[in-house]
């Protein structure tokens, strides 16, 4: 899967694309626990994101868990229209900070 | 076969309340304005049509126990939580307490929810009665012993007048009982609980409660899968958000919504029933859930047809 990056100040936004599922939330994985390196700050852009199972919502679940052991912050932003949905059926809004733009997440977490 | 859902509620029993049984009816009230309701038949039809379930009925408030009906002599349950009392009472007001039985009974484990109703199973006080409680856990009779004994209970379990025997079974071997196949899987669950998979006449129904699935990512090869497969009906542990599944209630044992239609779908299962629902979830939030697990469904896009339900005391499912 295609991770796109760019930093924001001491912000890291990570801009996936496609799909997040059981092919590819182990690359995604990969790449979001590298980058929660000590007192990381990290943005995750859903904005290219289509769908999420599971396996995806879990790979964010080990980023929440290691953001807290490393004093760091992750949060996502953008969620279209299905993986909005898909958020609020596993609940995941009430344990991963959810902003509606990466404008506004870059805001709040500066 | 015919399935008949006598408890589906996880962890305790829970009981309506007066506060949630007058919520119900003034919900209903409001929906019958306008309503022409000057008929018993109309009346129904309201019932039936006009109110959603979470309204018009209840989810239900016992624990796990469950009933298969296949045409053999035998009576075949799962579980023996608070929902055998009410399956117990039934069956003597139909036959009355002389009609001599036997009990097929399928334990997943030994936890309290699964074994709670037994000292209330009014056909275990009666002699001529067999009662076999099949598992694959060692210790059953120990436990069940422990439950109906002083102080906590005041019939001791080896007073009571059936005859009950425990039949170790050995997960992955297929046994025939009274004319049923069954084969049992070990999961994941405090102090491990066991699923069952029941087959006869081509017709296949996995029994699965109490089973944390923990996969990193779900393929093929995952055991669940192949256990699953092609079964015309799964009841399945979805207690849990996914979210709470592998936060904060990682490794209390239980499943999601989510990881539920995952499976039934990769598996290419019929219908999909959600059991032991999260005691603190009222009917309204059971519901939500199932319409929100109905959508999963649906963006998932898999090409085979996958019918979602939540189980109620009182459902029964033809296969």
């Amino acid at each position: 899967m295609d991770i796109a990056e760019r930093r924001d100040g001491d912000i890291l936004v990570l801009s996936p694309s496609g799909r997040i599922d059981n092919d590819t939330s182990p690359a995604f994985q990969t790449r979001l626990l590298a980058a929660l390196t000590p007192a990381a700050v990290v943005l995750v852009d859903f904005s290219a994101i289509e769908y999420i199972s599971s396996a995806g919502l879990r790979a964010l679940m080990m980023g929440s868990k290691q953001a807290k052991a490393v004093n760091g912050r992750l949060a996502v932003a953008a969620l279209g229209t299905v993986v909005k949905e898909i958020f609020e059926i596993s609940r995941f809004s009430l344990v991963v900070q959810v902003f509606d733009t990466s404008t506004e997440a870059l805001a709040a977490l500066r | 076969m015919l399935i008949r859902f006598w408890g589906s509620r996880g962890s305790i029993p829970t009981p309506l309340g007066y506060r949630a049984v007058q919520n119900k009816l003034r919900d209903a009230l409001l929906a019958a304005r306008g309503h022409r309701l000057d008929s018993l038949e109309a009346i129904n039809d309201f019932l039936a049509k006009e109110l959603p379930f979470s309204v018009s009925g209840t989810y239900g408030g016992n624990s796990s126990c469950v009933e298969i009906e296949a045409g053999g002599d035998d009576y075949v349950l799962c579980d023996l939580g608070s929902g055998v009392r009410e399956f117990g009472n039934a069956l003597i007001a139909k036959h009355g307490p002389a009609k001599k039985s036997r009990f097929n009974v399928f334990l997943s484990h030994t936890h309290w929810d699964h074994i709670m109703g037994f000292p209330f199973f009014t056909p275990s006080y009666i002699p001529g009665n067999v009662i076999r409680i099949h598992g694959c856990h060692k210790e059953m009779r120990d436990v069940f012993i422990r439950q109906q004994s002083n102080p906590c209970f005041p019939i001791d379990f080896r007073a009571l007048g059936s005859t009950i025997e425990f039949v170790e079974l050995e997960p992955g071997r297929t046994s025939d009982i009274d004319g049923l196949s069954v084969k049992a899987i070990r999961q994941n669950h405090p102090s491990d609980s066991y699923g069952f998979r029941f087959s006869k006449n081509g017709k296949s129904m996995v029994y699965s409660t109490d089973s944390e699935h923990k996969f990193d990512v779900l393929t093929e090869n995952y055991p669940f899968v192949e256990f699953f497969r092609d079964a015309d009906l799964l009841i399945f542990d979805a207690q849990y958000s996914l979210a709470d599944q592998i936060s904060v209630k990682e490794d209390w044992g239980h499943s999601s919504n989510m990881i539920a239609v995952e499976l039934a779908q990769l598996a290419h299962v019929k219908h999909l029933v959600m059991y032991h629902h999260e005691p603190v979830f009222d009917d309204k939030m059971i519901e939500k859930v199932l319409g929100e697990t109905r959508r999963y469904v649906e963006i998932n896009e898999y090409p085979q047809k996958l019918t979602v339900s939540s189980a109620y005391d009182g459902l029964e499912i033809v296969l």
